[in-house]
């Protein structure tokens, strides 16, 4: 029989020590962590940006990634939107009874994976085990911290008449490579999660200009909704045209099948930029000579009037409105 | 090919939108029927491309829109009953019946789950066998088939614990209904595709013969429906009514032959009630004799007394065509996508959804 998690897993006790130092300190072995104190302590200096998110998504494991890399980007995108280089990441546990080891091994390689890919470090952490039924296998949250260049000032609310909307590449594969795993749906595709860190990207965007005004990851509710925040928080409207939208084929064509708009589904690995219209050009070239920002493109504008509103042109000419998101597309996508 | 972006394709719209623009001399208000195509129309901002002389109306082809209050509150009775499970399609959760909704219900202990065919639903059943599990059967001609095949397939397999609630509706007969009503004028139909693809465009031949009115069967993608209105112009304008097929590649003159057998030997048709039509004879169905050991109606004894409509909505004579989403004193206002009073709101296939979230001509 397989090694399973257990209650006592989480009971402080001597399997907890063990699961603490075989599974978490081991793999993801640094000086911080190694230490085992109640917490991490590290010096900073400059602007410090703070954030945190949790991961329930389902299946823990989906094409692309799993719910271990998805909860270190996340939490490193996180930080990033606000122009912060992300440094250290706490990591916490919620494991329901009967986990088999090896899939929470597999998710703290992941996790070691994916902070090495985003150059952060995980300093402190914590594990519970709940019964059967009071968690789905494994949520995980994570917090982050990351510090923010000098001269970099990046909030929703900065963006301004005349500017360019800049999105870093294809939108939907998150969501429809989960959705295309979930029991009683399975179809078949070749589509992956986009699920990465986005540090670098935003490094060398800032790099070539520190005048970004706003910068979002479209996650949960998908460009349209990141759009509908970004107007009203800068009380602008923002126009964008569907031709200029990169989708993929296969995120089309399952959208169709499935009655969605793929302006609603959830991204992993993409973000969202408002800049000056003067700095657009070379931000863009900047972006699509990241490696997570090859299919970068001029997707619309800022407008003063109507503010709060998105406004899309459709491939035919017309023009709509495009709205947030209304209630629950897809459940538990991150 | 691409099976999609080839049907979005802009340069081939502007061709098909100059022409129509050339075409259409005769003032003229067409119907779509389904729901599908009025969210193509909104999505694209199809309306505001076309010539003045057009006016399109939207039709009552949304099967959660049209299903009555009763019929809702049936459901909602069936979940309280101990060891039933309810297995739905996700549209019907939001859908507010006379006093609750499947969505409260549920967040209230009943069971509640959401399937994406039948044969989850079937599963469901095969794997809780001390409970009962009732699918809510909602949709047209589109989703019956697969229906009849999951009470064939329960028969075969000895599942005894599976029900249908049917609350299927035919659209020709509603479409009858609301054409001998009177009260809205049509000089060309856009028929739906996917209920064409399983009955074929035969059964629409009455309407272009009986009520000269021109008829096009459509597919969803924009140029289908640019395509469709082309030829219903081009009817209009030299004096023709007749059933034309601009939805080739899924629809066939005589239908799916294999699918409609499928239905005639489950089901038979009954009378039935459309939200905002009333009851229309024949245009719903209920199982034959030899499979009512599948009716949850006669399985289980419930009593959801008398339905009860929401003061001040209008979606039944938005359904009819008669009135439209801004003439609807709640609209945007008391009833929202996220707290919507009446169905065609809640709907992703409604008008007053498509209305209020792509913003019909809106030039900002």
């Amino acid at each position: 029989m397989k090694d399973k998690i257990l209650l006592a897993h989480g009971s402080g006790g001597k399997l907890a020590h063990e699961l603490v130092e075989k599974s978490f300190v081991k793999a993801l072995a640094n000086p911080f962590l190694a230490k085992l104190d109640d917490s991490a302590v590290m010096d900073f200096s400059g602007k410090l940006a703070f954030t945190t998110d949790s991961y329930v998504v389902s299946p823990i494991f989906f094409p692309g990634g799993d719910i271990g890399k998805l909860a270190v980007y996340g939490t490193v995108n996180d930080l990033a939107m606000s122009g912060a280089k992300p440094l250290y990441l706490s990591l916490s546990f919620i494991i329901e009874e009967g986990l088999p080891q090896d899939e929470l091994n597999e998710i703290v390689d992941s996790v070691q994976k994916a902070a090495q890919e985003a150059g952060v470090e995980i300093v402190t952490g914590d594990t519970k085990v709940v019964h059967r039924g009071s968690a789905d296998k494994l949520f995980i949250n994570t917090a982050g911290v990351g510090i923010i260049p000098k001269g970099v000032d990046i909030s929703g609310s900065s963006a301004r008449p005349e500017d360019k909307v800049l999105l870093s590449g294809s939108i939907g594969d998150h969501g429809i490579a989960v959705l295309s795993q979930r029991e009683g749906l399975s179809f078949s595709t070749q589509l992956e999660s986009d699920c990465a860190p986005l540090g670098s990207l935003v490094a060398e965007m800032l790099a070539v200009s520190p005048n970004i005004h706003c910068l979002r990851d479209p996650t949960r509710g998908g460009l349209a909704t990141s759009l509908n925040e970004l107007a009203k928080q800068s009380k602008v409207s923002i126009r964008i045209e569907e031709e200029k939208i990169p989708i993929g084929e296969e995120v089309l064509a399952a959208c169709e099948m499935l009655g969605f708009d793929p302006l609603y589904i959830a991204n992993e690995g993409k973000l969202v930029a408002i800049v000056p219209a003067k700095d657009a050009d070379k931000i863009l070239k900047a972006m699509r000579e990241n490696h997570y920002g090859t299919g970068a493109a001029i997707i619309g504008e800022v407008k003063a009037e109507h503010p709060g509103r998105v406004v899309m042109k459709t491939c035919l000419g017309a023009s709509r409105i495009v709205d947030m998101l209304v209630g629950d597309l897809l459940p538990r996508i991150c | 090919m691409k099976f999609i972006t080839e049907f979005r394709r802009s340069e081939l719209a502007e061709g098909l939108i100059s022409q129509i623009h050339r075409q259409s001399k005769t003032p003229v208000r067409f119907m779509e029927f389904c729901g599908g195509h009025t969210v193509t129309i909104f999505r694209y901002g199809i309306r505001q491309l076309l010539s003045k002389t057009i006016e399109m109306v939207s039709g009552p082809g949304c099967p959660v829109c049209v299903t009555a209050n009763a019929d809702l509150d049936k459901a909602i009775a069936l979940s309280q009953i101990p060891e039933v499970i309810i297995a739905t399609f996700g549209d019907m959760l939001k859908v507010p019946g006379s006093h609750s909704s499947l969505q409260k219900v549920r967040a209230n202990d009943a069971d509640v789950r959401v399937v994406y065919s039948t044969t989850n639903a079937l599963e469901i059943a095969a794997e809780n066998p001390t409970e009962s599990v009732i699918f809510l059967g909602i949709g047209f001609e589109t989703t019956v088939p697969t229906i009849a095949a999951s009470i064939l397939q329960a028969e075969e397999r000895g599942i005894k614990n599976y029900y249908i609630l049917s609350m299927h509706k035919l659209c020709p007969p509603a479409i009858r209904a609301l054409l001998d009503s009177g009260e809205v004028k049509l000089d060309g139909l856009i028929c739906p595709g996917h209920v064409s693809a399983i009955i074929g465009s035969h059964p629409w031949e009455f309407i272009a013969r009986d009520y000269g009115i021109p008829c096009v069967v459509s597919g969803f993608e924009p140029l289908d429906i640019l395509q469709c209105i082309d030829m219903l112009v081009a009817q209009v304008e030299n004096g023709e009514s007749k059933v034309e097929i601009a939805y080739r590649r899924g629809v066939r003159p005589e239908g799916n032959q294999q699918a409609l057998k499928l239905m005639e030997q489950v089901f038979e048709p009954c009378l039935a009630e459309w939200r905002g039509i009333g009851e229309v004879p024949d245009s719903g169905l209920r199982l034959r004799k030899e499979y009512q050991h599948f009716d949850a109606e006669l399985a289980f004894d419930i009593d959801p007394g008398p339905p009860y409509e929401p003061k001040g909505c209008i979606c039944g004579d938005i359904l009819r065509g008669v009135k439209t989403p801004a003439d609807c004193k709640l609209f945007g206002k008391a009833c929202t996508p996220e707290y919507p009073v009446g169905p065609c709101m809640v709907s992703s296939e409604g008008s007053c959804s498509a209305h209020y979230l792509y913003g019909e001509g809106f030039e900002g």
